[in-house]
């Protein structure tokens, strides 16, 4: 199996294709709606966003609070298709790479394969299973947003699957 | 009259709460292992498998099984010679949502206001669900309902002509459009009859009953089993990664209904098929 590490390059990125099954490693940001509109809001007034999206990945979550003696409360990924419309001048901005699941926009698609991007799926539902790869946590951006908050997070072989590659390949039919 | 104080309710509502986030019923554990034998698709089954971990660290860990401990259906079968003392009851349900939240680590997922959206940070309220019905007991059922599954259930007001096959179309229709959003293998919750409001009632209900158990009615039995054929047939598979294990179970409830209307509602449930009950 295919092991990559965060921040992503274009030789790693070109190296995936749709339907590898990998693991990932390294440091992640979280955001999901409520954060992506705040981010996007902040993009479009030149404003600092709360992390250099060059390379990065994100990870479209919102974990349970945080039990103690844990790193993390249950992390699985959420439906990706609700950050489509935001998707766009995040990539534009260098992202390189987001984990969610289900079947994304067309427009998503051709904007992989035109900034050189990969769509990444985990498993939906299984936020326990997930937990167990995250190593540290820490919120960076937004606490007023509760579970919505931007978080830090720093992963080890995260089960994934490359969803949509950089070609512009698809797995999901209606992607 | 039996006289029973509403904080049994709350305590009762804060304990299966916590455990339905926590541990899947055996019927839906048994259901998915029971896929892993049957499905073709290599990638499937190391869905599946995941999945079946999943349970297990979610059970071991006390971590909840999704991060999304959704916003709480409650249904609550209430005995009409039942005497309720101590306060009022829809108040004593959110106040067990409340502590079960907090105690259990449980996300918060339930906004003041579709448009206004501000967390109420406490996760109630729910939805509650009263029938008053004989007898001197309460059954109160809890259903912590996801977002992903619940954004892509559907309804129609059917022809009357539209028939069995409209419906099973429509079942079909919505099953495919969802695709892997709602996190299959699905549960697919129908209701069938009835007026607007109602078949979605039915729908969500019929969630409820045990994965694998026959329905008492030979036709809907029948009905159930067509439907389930059909949806597995689309190929959307667990995750939507493609494979024949769309769905564990199709469960319908039907209803009389007017002779104009034909209305029907689903309800897909993901394979977190959360849901817990007592009888006090």
């Amino acid at each position: 199996m295919k092991k990559i590490h965060t921040p992503l390059d274009d030789v790693s990125v070109r190296d995936l294709k749709a339907g590898d099954e990998i693991y990932l490693d390294g440091i992640i940001y979280t955001a999901r709606d409520a954060a992506h509109k705040l981010i996007i809001g902040a993009l479009a007034d030149n404003k600092q966003i709360p992390f250099n999206p060059f390379g990065q990945v994100i990870y479209y979550t919102g974990p349970t609070p945080c039990p103690p003696g844990k790193v993390i409360g249950s992390c699985g990924p959420t439906t990706s298709s609700r950050m489509d419309p935001y998707t766009i001048p995040l990539l534009e901005a260098g992202l390189k790479g987001m984990i969610g699941k289900g079947p994304r926009d067309e427009s998503i698609r051709e904007a992989c394969a035109r900034f050189g991007a990969v769509y990444f799926v985990a498993i939906g539902g299984a936020g326990a299973l997930i937990a167990k790869s995250v190593m540290k946590s820490k919120i960076i951006a937004y606490p007023e947003l509760g579970p919505e908050a931007v978080c830090e997070l720093e992963v080890s072989k995260l089960p994934l699957w490359v969803a949509i590659d950089s070609t512009g390949h698809a797995i999901f039919q209606n992607s | 009259m039996r006289k029973l104080n509403v904080q049994n309710v709350s305590d009762a509502i804060n304990e299966l709460l916590q455990k339905a986030c926590y541990e899947l019923t055996p019927d839906i554990i048994r259901a998915l292992e029971n896929t892993v034998k049957t499905e073709t698709s290599l990638e499937a089954c190391s869905i599946l498998e995941k999945i079946l971990l999943n349970c297990r660290i979610a059970a071991d860990e006390k971590l909840p099984l999704c991060q999304d401990t959704g916003l709480t259906v409650v249904f609550i079968d209430l005995g009409q010679n039942v005497l309720l003392t101590g306060g009022n009851l829809e108040e004593a349900v959110w106040e067990g949502v409340r502590r079960a939240t907090k105690e259990g680590y449980l996300r918060l997922s339930v906004l003041n206001d579709p448009l206004l959206r501000k967390n109420t940070g406490d996760n109630s309220p729910g939805v509650l669900h009263l029938k008053i019905v004989p007898g001197d007991k309460i059954k109160i059922m809890v259903v912590p309902k996801g977002g992903g599954s619940e954004n892509m259930s559907r309804m129609k007001m059917l022809n009357p002509s539209d028939g069995e096959e409209g419906v099973i179309r429509f079942i079909e229709k919505t099953v495919s459009l969802a695709g892997g959003k709602p996190c299959p293998p699905l549960v697919i919750g129908v209701g069938l009859g009835g007026t607007f409001e109602m078949s979605g009632i039915l729908a969500k209900r019929a969630l409820l009953r045990e994965v694998g158990s026959s329905n008492n009615d030979p036709d809907t039995a029948r009905l159930e089993k067509v439907i389930l054929e059909r949806v597995n047939k689309i190929g959307i598979g667990p995750m939507g990664f493609g494979g024949n294990t769309t769905a564990l179970a199709v469960h319908v409830k039907r209803y009389p209904c007017h002779i104009a209307s034909l209305p029907v509602a689903v309800n897909l449930q993901c394979h977190s098929a959360r849901h817990r009950e007592v009888i006090l």
